[in-house]
This record gives structure tokens, sequence and C-alpha cells, in this order.
């Protein structure tokens, strides 16, 4: 089995998935549906297969130097330039591969009974096909310039699924959205990566950083540009500040497309750059502090944006920016592999709680506002209970669920690593009081009080099987790191320390910590107490405060996401506009064309002359005779 | 010819005749009077050739003369059959009529 399993090559884990893509994109449509989900999910399903089998020869046989390079030819070789396509795998990009394949696998499966009625069925797969093996491409990548072709085939990807009910052009609209939002930060990744090949000169991850960490001193003007330009790239695919406006309109996608995104692909790759360009940051102190400050503000933005909104995927949209924002936090005060835990139970909870209100969505015939949903909790018990321990995890329920390990493992670096503060501590806490009220807020509103919806079809196994596997990974899942106080399993970080520094506590002894993770604690628990009684016990409170004058402008306001998109649309999106619609206008043409129009003028007054009469020809004739005479005679 | 006409009484007559002609092609509508004036102003030229060679006693200008009369003959076997089109096309000599190519 060990033989079997080092035998097979790393690149079957994203060409299994991309061979998907191409089967089901030539004969897709000529395929019965049956075909193209197994196909589809099928895919998908054998890389999630083969990724155990190379963690367990990863483990057993540990390559040197911790990583397993793959060469598989070469891609660009011009002059010192050698880029070749290669991947590699170290303990970062095999967690990053387990959750792609894994969590991606039961979506595929869930998305086989979602989409059974869409005519779109063999395409829908062909995309999500696609978008997973970018993403394999992308924590796979040996070098910073197949990680980018990755980066922006998911980028792709991600435009052709959310604009995938493409009949309604605000899903066109929303797409395009997601497409030139990221691009932006793109834009600043590829200025960073040219700027570390023009002075690194090899655009290979691992000799980079090394040379990075070699050359430049901490604090450098460089480096503190490429980490700024870095974190860009990371901001825009993540949906942080300030680019976060394009994930709660990549809503209009079908429900499992937000939760490939959201969970196993997409926003996750910001974080996994810049845990992977970790070296770079940790010589930019600027850049670190910055990318601190921005989870933070994120995370409490979308926690108090999360508070207000009534259609269930925006909710879930919008916790998803705060737990990334509890990511960067954990990347910014340098606790890598915490950043990294946090991203692998969030990609759990989510993938479970987008996968639950699909199919809550679906028994609903498609309602999406949670104020016509209610008293769900008979009639559907197993997305009922599921949703509830997702909810759980995502609002950190103290011990029992995921979601705590990993939040308060950050929390706990945010105070205490060298970067971090008290401060970042407070936003942190502040957040996950925000996270426990909208997450039971959301599950006493769609589950609980009097019945609303009627429901007209029960989910099927398909469904109901990814949410089970997913609901027993958001509670097992944190069991691999624990805090001291309770085991101190170190499993995790263990596995992650030959490529992320572990990060250090500057305070000694572990009093601190426990008191720490006691008020945490609390404060979660007050937070579903409150969702309790404000939309159990006492629905006429939260109802009193949206009614208030000052409560209305601030749910308007935090309904529109802080009015971002307002903002942005003055002082970006329409000034462009209008200048696109100026130059539509083609005002340098006019210089060009004035000549013409000239010539043309010129044209119809001579043609005048011509008017097919032999009288007036000969008059001329005649005229011109005489004056050439006239000259002759009188010079 | 010593004591004949002076030169310039036969350079008048000539002009006066080639004038006379290219009024004629100006003013008239008629193809057939048009043709006629330009007969006109090519005897008027040959006339002071005629006068020219008769001047200084040499019989170059009377051989142009001959020349203009051969080409004059040539031209107006084209004109004619062209009138002869023309008419049966638009059933008059009117040269206004045929204005297809103006501008």
């Amino acid at each position: 089995m060990d033989g079997f399993c080092c035998s097979l090559p790393l690149w079957l884990i994203p060409a299994l998935p991309a061979a998907g893509f191409v089967v089901l994109a030539l004969v897709g449509a000529r395929l019965p549906k049956r075909w193209a989900a197994v196909i589809g999910a099928g895919s998908v399903g054998l890389s999630a297969a083969v990724t155990p089998c190379a963690a367990s020869c990863y483990l057993r046989h540990p390559p040197d130097g911790g990583v397993r390079i793959e060469r598989l030819w070469t891609w660009i070789d011009v002059g010192t330039f050698d880029i070749g396509f290669s991947l590699a795998l170290d303990a970062l990009s095999l967690v990053m591969i387990f959750v792609v394949t894994f969590v991606g696998f039961l979506i595929h499966l869930y998305s086989t009974e979602y989409m059974a009625d869409d005519p779109g069925f063999s395409r829908f797969f062909a995309y999500m096909n696609l978008f997973v093996a970018f993403m394999l491409m992308l924590v796979l990548a040996d070098n910073l310039f197949l990680l980018y072709l990755g980066w922006e085939g998911v980028g792709l990807c991600s435009y052709l699924l959310i604009g995938f009910w493409y009949d309604d052009p605000e899903n066109g609209r929303a797409a395009r959205k997601a497409f030139v939002v990221t691009r932006v930060g793109d834009t600043a990744m590829a200025i960073a990566l040219l700027l570390i090949f023009k002075h690194a000169g090899t655009l290979d991850i691992g000799q980079a950083m090394t040379w990075a960490s070699d050359n430049w001193a901490v604090g450098s003007g460089l480096a503190v540009a490429v980490a700024f330009l870095l974190l860009g790239g990371a901001v825009g695919k993540s949906a942080q500040l300030p680019l976060q406006v394009w994930l709660p309109d990549a809503m209009a996608g079908p429900t499992p497309v937000s939760a490939l995104i959201h969970a196993a692909t997409m926003v996750t790759a910001g974080v996994y750059l810049i845990a992977r360009t970790h070296a770079v940051f940790m010589l930019a102190p600027a850049a670190m502090t910055a990318v601190a400050v921005i989870g933070a503000a994120t995370l409490l933005l979308a926690g108090c944006s999360a508070l207000v909104q009534t259609d269930i995927k925006r909710v879930l949209a919008y916790s998803t920016i705060s737990q990334i924002g509890y990511m960067f936090l954990g990347l910014g005060v340098g606790a890598w592999s915490a950043a990294i835990f946090h991203l692998m139970t969030h990609s759990f909870f989510k993938a479970l709680l987008f996968l639950g209100a699909g199919a809550v969505i679906i028994s609903l015939h498609h309602e999406q506002d949670i104020f016509k949903m209610g008293g769900l909790r008979d009639r559907l018990p197993t997305v009922f209970w599921t949703f509830l321990i997702g909810s759980a995890s995502l609002a950190a329920l103290p011990l029992v669920t995921a979601g705590f390990y990993s939040k308060d493992l950050i929390l706990w670096y945010s105070w205490s690593t060298e970067y971090g503060s008290p401060w970042l501590w407070a936003a942190g806490t502040v957040g996950a009081f925000l996270t426990a009220l909208y997450s039971f807020r959301l599950v006493f509103i769609v589950f609980f009080g009097d019945e609303k919806g009627h429901v007209e079809r029960h989910p099927g196994l398909r469904i109901l099987i990814p949410l089970v596997v997913l609901a027993v990974l958001s509670v097992i899942g944190g069991l691999v790191e624990t805090p001291a106080m309770l085991g101190h399993v170190t499993l995790f970080s263990d596995l992650l320390d030959p490529v992320l520094p572990p990060a250090e506590s500057t305070v000694p002894g572990h009093q601190t910590e426990h008191l720490l993770q006691a008020v945490v604690a609390a404060i979660t628990l007050v937070g579903v107490f409150l969702a309790f009684l404000f939309y159990v016990r006492r629905p006429s409170i939260p109802a009193a405060l949206r009614s208030s004058p000052l409560g209305a402008r601030v749910c308007r306001f935090w309904l529109s996401g802080w009015g971002f998109d307002t903002l942005y649309d003055r002082i970006l999106v329409r000034p462009f506009v209008d200048l696109a619609r100026l130059l539509r206008l083609d005002p340098f043409d006019g210089i060009s064309s004035t000549l013409g129009r000239v010539t043309a003028a010129g044209n119809s007054v001579l043609s005048r002359t011509q008017d097919g009469r032999i009288r007036t020809y000969v008059f001329g004739i005649g005229v011109g005779a005489v004056i050439a005479v006239t000259i002759v005679v009188f010079t | 010819m010593t004591a004949g006409i002076p030169l310039e009484h036969g350079l008048l007559v000539a002009a006066g005749l080639f004038v006379i002609g290219f009024i004629g092609v100006l003013v008239r509508r008629n193809l057939l009077f048009q043709l006629l004036s330009i007969e006109i102003m090519l005897n008027a030229a040959g006339m002071a050739f005629v006068i020219a060679g008769a001047r200084w006693g040499e019989a170059d200008g009377q051989v142009l003369f001959i020349f203009i009369l051969v080409m004059a003959a040539a031209e107006v076997a084209v004109g004619l059959a062209l009138l002869l089109r023309l008419s049966n096309r638009f059933g008059d000599l009117d040269g206004d009529s045929v204005s297809s190519m103006r501008g």
C-alpha cells in the first residue's frame, strides 16, 4: 500500500479535476446527466482519494527539506528566466490540498442533487472541476509564476460560476464585479512578482524567500513594498478591506458555488499566499501590522453587516469576510499555523453552513429571505441539527466545536506575540461576540418560531451525506490542536512547523492564557444568549431597535455593507463611466476626421462644375485658353 | 501677294470666324449646330495658317490646311455617327440631355 501510494505522481491531484473539465467541456452537453455527475463529482472524488495517499507517503517518508518537488516540464526558459511547470508538496500545501479536494468533493456530491433540474448541469460541473483544478495548481505550485496561473484561473472560474445563471443581467453584473474587483488586487500581486524577479532573479518560492531573508534588511524599502503589494493581491482575493465589496454580490451564483468559493477555494487563496510568502512579511513589520489591522477592521465591519442582513446567503457571505478577517489577524501577528488552522476549520463549517442553507433554500422553493422562513426545526431535522453544529462552530462555542479551538488560538496570539496587542485582541473578542450573535440569530429565525414557508421537497441522501460528514468534521476537526489547558495537542502546528515558523508568546506562564480564554468563552455564550433573547423570547426588542430613528439608520448603513458600494460607485465607477462615455465620441479622432471632412467638402464643391453639359466644358476650355494666352503674351 | 491684303486684316477675319464658331458652340444646344460651329473654328484656324504661309511665301501653311481638312473630315465622320446614335436613343439632338456623367 505504501509503495503504491508513493508511486502515485503528484500531478494526478490537479490533473484529475482538469481532465474532468476537459471531458465535460467537450462532450458534456451530449452526455446524460447521470454520466456528467459521475465524471464531475468522480474526478474530484478520485483526487480526494489520492490526497490521503500522498499524505501518508509524505508523512512516512519525509522528503529532504520537507518538500517533495515534481518538475513536469519546462514552461518558459529565456535567459535567466527559467520557469518550470513544477509542483511542490510540503506540509502547508498538504493541508491545503486536503481541504480543497475533500471539501470540494463533498460540495460536488451535494451539487449532483442540488443542480439536478438545471439545464446547465454538465456546464456547471465543468466549471466546478476547473475551479478545483486551478485551486490545486495554486496551492501545489512550486514557483510564483505557476501560482499566479492558478490564481488567475480561480478568478476566471469564479466569474464563470457567479454568472452561471447568465439569463439575469444582475448575475452577470455581480460576476463582472467580482472579476474586476479582484483584478485590482491581482495587478498589485503581479507587480510584486516582477519586483521579486528583478531583485532575486528567480520566482521559485523557496529560493526567492531564502534570497529575501538573506539580502533584505528588516524594514527595508523593497521588502516593505513587496509585502504590501502581495498583501494587495491577498486582500482582493480574500475579500478584505478595502476590496471586500465583491463577496456579498457573489451570492448571485448557485449555492454550491458559494460553498466552494467560501470554503475550499478562492477566498482562502489570499491567506495561503501570505502564509506562503511569510518570509517577506517578516521582513516588513509595517506590512505585518497592516495585515493584522486590516483583519481586525474587516472582522468587525463584516460582523456588524452580518447582523442586519435578511438574505440567508448574504449573512453567510459577511460571516466569511469576518472569519477571513480572523485569519488575517492571525497572519498579521505571526501566528501562521493558527491562521491556517482556522482556514481549515472554517472551510468545514462554512461549507456545512452554505450547503445547509442551500438545502433550506430548495426545500422552500428558492426562498432566501430569512423572515419568510421559520419553524423548520421539525420539518428538516437533519438539516437543522447539522446547521446548528455549523453555526455553533462558527460562533466558536467553547469546547465542543472546531471553530473554538482555531479562533481561540488566533485570539491568544493576537494578544501575546511580539506583533500582537491588546487592541487587536479586543477587536477579535468583540468580533467573537458579534459572530455568536449573528450566527444564532440566523439559526433562531430560520429554524425556530412559527412555520412560515411551506416545505415542498425534502433533501435526499446526496445532500444529507455531505452535511453529516461536514458536521462531524466541524466538531472533531479542532481536536488536532488544543490549548494547554485542554490536553495540549499540537499535531497541527507540529506538522506545519518546518514550513511556517511557530508563533512565540511573549507572555510567560499560562495564567493569562486561561483568563483570556475564559473571557472569550463567556462573551461568546453571552452572544448566544442575547440571540436567544432577541429572536426567540423577546422579538420586540430588536424590532424596537430597528424602528427607532437612529437604529433604522444604522441598520440601513450596515445592510448596505457600510456604504462601500456607494462610495466606490461615486469615486471610481461613475467617473470612469463618464470618461468612457466621453471617449466613446472619439475626441482625438476629430483631428483626422476634420481633414476628411474638408476634403469631402472640397469634392462636393468641385463636382458641381462637372455638370455634364458640353457647353460648360467648352466655356471652361475657352476661358482657360484665354488666360493661358494672356499669360504667354504679357510676360 | 505683295500689294494684297495686309496680314493683320487676314488674321482679324480668321479671329472673327473663330469667335463666331466659338460662340456658336457655346450658345447652341443642338449638337448638329455645335458640330457646324466647330467646323467654322477649324476653318478659321486653317485660314490663319494660309495667311501666315502667304505672308512668308512658304507652302507649309497650305500643307497644314490640307491636314486640317483631312482631320475635320474624320471628325465629322465620327461626330455624325455619334449624332445618329444619340438621336436614336434620346429622340432629339439636345446636347444637355446627354449629361449622365455630371458630378
